[in-house]
């Protein structure tokens, strides 16, 4: 038995029948940190101790007869989200050295459900971009060809590199505009970004608040739903948490696909996409259909100009969340001859070009003479859209579409900011409705790398989202087991 | 009204008031940490990981601020916003941790919107001043640069406690109304009114050398009579009355200067000199900064519903102005004595408390208070928390109350009961009545007693009977003051009187 290439489900199966240890499988994931993880970069920090300890721990409740919903999982946390003790670098040189003396809800809530800590997974730095280019310590890599060093996409790209390739049996992401779904995709796993509002953001570095979304990141849609169900909840320290919970026990229960009407976008008609993407989507509607779900089409008409208000949204904010690393209190410090001085080369020394060309952005669109036409359009267009979706969803129980336009590209892909930008195009839209949506396999392309697509529902309908990936991961029938991507 | 004399003629003052008082509350406006910054606390012992803005903290909304923002604006007379925003007002400075202010900008509703105070204003009369909006926002932290030779030191005690912006409202469209504040004086005075309100309702402390009470002053000067108003400049961070009433006086003879030697004045944020008392530019409106105002993603639109409304409103306590309306109306009280005891609410409740029920104790109590009590605070308590010296002999208001009822009673007279009082001060306790059994005071309303001292009196001094009897009347404060000697001081005066007048015809 190949112990990283247990499922979630499996592994707590196992885990409960006494077949394998907590020990034992946090060991085997060490073991294949300390063989694979150099090569693929998907850790800045690793935390060997701290897993063998929460192993330790988990066993004995194992042992006592009163384990913990997750207990005993070799988890992956972003290394976006703060864990007290160690170092949260958000990928940036500005928190290179910085260690919180608090715990992220999100991380807490998977303490308290008994997962292991094996690391901080590498991510875009302040989780801007979509290959994992940008961090401070280098991008991490898909698991896939891997003398090809193709992008495991971003920006939760270390954790999708880490998953795919068998160094966690499942993490954590965070969506601001696609960036758990565009790395899921790509690297043949599940990526789920849940409605705005069901997981707290209570620790977790801030990018654009009202877009950033935690969410799960594993190999199956199974395993999503239980990491998901650890995540969720209330915080009454985030004043955007929901007051609505979510909750899987084993597994997903079936969703009826007769009669189940699935909405497709028009408007994403004109947009190229690759021959496989099309090929593949196409398949998984024909399957969808000969179980009886009624596909129809529905319009969002703004859809492609999301794209556009949120790289007005997404800097704005983050120009502002991210003032406070000013070097004054904790963080990089550069001294100048004077205050600002030491805030102009503090900030210049801290942050990557990819952050200061979209805090430049963000400061143009807020001030006083552009607000209106940028910033304001922009908050119209959202609005629009989030209607547009909420009238669609009157005459379907679920969307799907692509999740990208196909396949994972080189590392080295020489694209301008404006190409990047353009890999969000399919899935911004629903971070500025904010509501779930769900990347999942649709299986393989000609290059033999994975495609996803997404299952996109209304708001707090997260559990239909996974029902329908669910089916959708049957047809697509991927086989992503790490040993047989990138070997034992 | 205001004026004053320039050189080419009379010019008239427009004065705005952007007044920010300290929220009272245990903790700040965003975060869990203690609200207390005061000196005494070492510095950084309340700042949370929200309030130093460390990576992911989020702010949470002080219920409690808001309840006092509401009840604030319930005592301006206001209206209150079901749904305002929060917004970000940014700006680098390294006592604004995060990077940006918090706080209710002019684009968005405030919680408070359009309200007004009365004062009265240089002629004595009522005047309205109305009020634009109040809205919360977050206070900044306090940098030291004395701590240190070279370096300056950061507490963020003070960072996030609540300010409420109290920010006066100048009706261009209904100028006729005059209903905005003209002249230093009345600056203080509607200064005074919000601080008044505040210390009432338990909203602030709004004391301006503490720090919890601070104003930007807005000035701007035109001629008599003009129908425009002129150019303002604002002065910052003004923190005394004082201080503000020569701000104005200054800062308008400047503007009055430019203007009448051919200039304009520029919208300029200003700074006070408190030493020589006069205005420099500290911004000129071209270097105005860009805050980059927008909506705190981290926060929802804050909805209040009627019932919190209406709850507060059952809870507020009369206001000191209206207070003082009830004492004059229905007391009989003078504006002068209304004034005094309704200086703060707990001299109200102390003197409310010795009237009681019986209404006609009402003006001989305020005389007690104002010309005798208040001249030994140590002998009375109007706050119940405060420690205070056991060996010290308290005059209650039931004290005050039993010694205005002997007189009234004709049980003692007028100087048997300063002696009472005197013997409170000087530590007697048991009650005035005791006090009067115990040293024997008290007065002879005996009608046979009184008429063998008044015969007496008649017989001994026969000359002054004569001289009364042709006509010189006021010879009966000498007859009155005989028959008081003989009686010890005992005698009723007015059955003395009486008796007196009836004997001498």
């Amino acid at each position: 038995m190949n112990l990283t290439d247990l499922t979630i489900a499996e592994a707590l199966e196992k885990l409960k029948s006494g077949e394998i240890t907590a020990t034992e499988l946090t060991r085997a994931y060490l073991d294949r940190i300390e063989k694979f993880g150099d090569q693929l970069n998907c850790y800045i920090t690793l935390t060997p101790e701290r897993a063998l300890a929460d192993a330790a721990e988990s066993d004995k409740r194992y042992a006592a007869g009163n384990p913990l919903p997750l207990d005993g999982i070799p988890i992956g946390m972003k290394d976006l989200f703060a864990t007290r003790g160690i170092r949260t670098t958000a990928a940036s040189h500005i928190l290179e050295n910085f260690t919180p003396e608090y715990e992220s809800t999100v991380s807490q809530k998977f303490i308290d459900a008994g997962t292991v800590l094996l690391g901080k997974t590498n991510l875009d730095e302040f989780a801007m971009g979509t290959f994992s280019k940008t961090s401070f310590f280098g991008a991490p890599i898909s698991p896939y060809q891997i003398e090809n060093k193709l992008t495991a996409g971003g920006s939760s790209g270390g954790t999708t590199s880490a998953v795919a390739s068998g160094l966690a049996i499942g993490g954590t992401g965070t969506d601001t505009g696609g960036s758990i779904r565009f790395p899921a995709a790509i690297t043949g796993l599940v990526g789920m970004k849940p409605t705005y509002g069901l997981c707290s953001r209570w620790g977790c570095v801030a990018f654009a608040s009202s877009l950033d979304t935690p969410g799960p990141i594993a190999r199956t849609v199974d395993d999503a739903a239980l990491l998901l169900s650890a995540m969720a909840g209330y915080d009454e320290k985030d004043s955007t948490s929901a007051n609505a919970g979510f909750y899987v026990k084993d597994r997903l229960t079936q969703i009826g696909l007769n009669k189940l009407k699935i909405g497709v976008i028009k408007e994403f008609d004109d947009v190229e996409i690759s021959p496989d993407m099309k090929k593949l989507f196409d398949e998984r509607i024909e399957d969808l259909k000969k179980s009886g779900a009624e596909i129809i089409t529905v319009s969002i008409p703004n859809i492609l100009d999301a794209l556009a208000a949120y790289y007005i949204i997404a800097p704005a904010e983050a120009s502002s969340n991210l003032a406070r690393y000013d070097g004054m209190r904790y963080g990089l410090r550069v001294e100048g001859k004077d205050l600002i001085d030491t805030y102009k080369k503090t900030r210049a020394a801290g942050f990557g070009e990819e952050v200061q060309r979209r805090m430049v952005v963000g400061t143009a669109v807020l001030s006083s003479e552009s607000y209106e036409v940028y910033f304001m359009q922009a908050a119209r267009v959202r609005r629009l859209i989030a209607d547009a979706f909420n009238r669609a969803f009157e005459q379907c129980d679920l969307i799907v579409c692509p999740s990208s336009a196909g396949t994972a590209l080189p590392l080295d892909s020489d694209l301008s900011p404006l190409e990047y930008y353009a890999l969000d195009l399919f899935t911004v839209a629903m971070n500025l409705a904010g509501i779930p949506a769900c990347s999942v396999p649709c299986g393989l392309a000609e290059n033999k790398l994975p495609l996803g697509m997404q299952v996109v529902g209304r708001a707090f309908d997260d559990m239909r989202v996974l029902q329908l990936a669910k089916h959708i991961e049957e047809f697509a029938g991927l086989n992503n087991k790490p040993s047989e991507i990138m070997g034992k | 009204m205001y004026t004053i004399k320039g050189k080419t003629g009379d010019w008239e003052l427009v004065i705005g008031l952007e007044t920010h008082i300290e929220v009272t509350s245990n903790s700040k406006l965003f975060s869990g940490a203690s609200a207390d910054y005061n000196p005494s606390v070492p510095a950084n012992t309340q700042a949370s990981f929200v309030d130093a803005a460390m990576p992911g903290m989020l702010p949470v909304l002080n219920e409690y601020c808001v309840e006092q923002a509401i009840r604030m604006g319930l005592g301006l007379n206001a209206e209150i916003s079901k749904r305002s925003k929060f917004a970000r007002k940014q700006y680098f400075y390294p006592d604004l941790p995060q990077g940006y202010q918090i706080s209710q900008p002019a684009e968005e509703p405030p919680i408070v919107g359009r309200g007004w105070v009365e004062i009265t204003d240089d002629d004595g009369n009522p005047k309205k001043i109305l009020i634009e909006r109040a809205h919360l926002e977050q206070d900044a932290g306090k940098l030291k640069h004395d701590a240190h030779p070279t370096k300056s030191m950061a507490d963020y005690n003070r960072t996030g406690v609540a300010l409420l912006e109290i920010v006066t409202f100048l009706d261009t469209k209904n100028p006729e109304n005059n209903s905005y504040i003209t002249s230093p004086d009345e600056a203080e005075k509607y200064l005074r009114q919000i601080r008044e309100i505040a210390r009432s309702l338990g909203v602030s402390n709004a004391n301006m050398e503490e720090g919890s009470m601070r104003a930007d002053v807005n000035v701007s000067v035109r001629r008599v009579g003009a129908a425009e108003f002129g150019t303002r400049t604002e002065t910052k961070n003004m923190v005394s009355f004082k201080f503000i009433k020569t701000a104005i006086e200054y800062e308008a003879r400047r503007q009055i200067e430019i203007i009448e030697n051919g200039g304009t004045v520029s919208q300029d944020t200003m700074h006070y000199n408190q030493d020589s008392g006069t205005t420099t530019v500290m911004r000129s409106k071209e270097d105005a900064l860009d805050y980059r105002y927008f909506p705190d993603p981290d926060l929802l639109p804050l909805i209040i519903e009627d019932d919190l409304i209406e709850r507060i409103r059952a809870t507020l306590p009369e206001l000191p102005s209206v207070r003082r309306a009830r004492y004059m109306s229905e007391l009989g009280l003078s504006e002068y004595d209304a004034a005094r005891l309704t200086e703060s609410v707990q001299i109200s409740n102390w003197f409310e408390s010795a009237v009681g029920d019986k209404l006609v104790r009402a003006k001989p109590i305020a005389n007690w208070m104002i010309s005798e009590l208040f001249a030994h605070p140590e002998n009375f308590v109007l706050d119940e928390s405060i420690q205070r010296d056991e060996s010290i002999r308290i005059i209650a208001p039931s004290d005050l109350a039993e010694l205005v009822d002997m007189i009234s009673e004709n049980e003692i007279n007028g100087k048997m009961a300063k002696d009472i009082f005197v013997k409170m001060l000087d530590g007697e306790t048991g009650s005035p009545k005791q006090i009067a059994d115990k040293f024997g005071l008290k007065q002879m309303s005996d009608t046979g007693a009184i008429v063998s001292a008044v015969d007496d009196v008649i017989a001994k001094n026969a000359s002054q009977v004569e001289q009364y009897k042709s006509g010189k009347v006021g010879l009966i404060g000498f007859f009155v003051g005989q028959v008081m000697k003989a009686t010890g001081g005992a005698a009723n005066p007015e059955v003395v009187n009486k008796i007196l007048k009836e004997k001498l015809g």
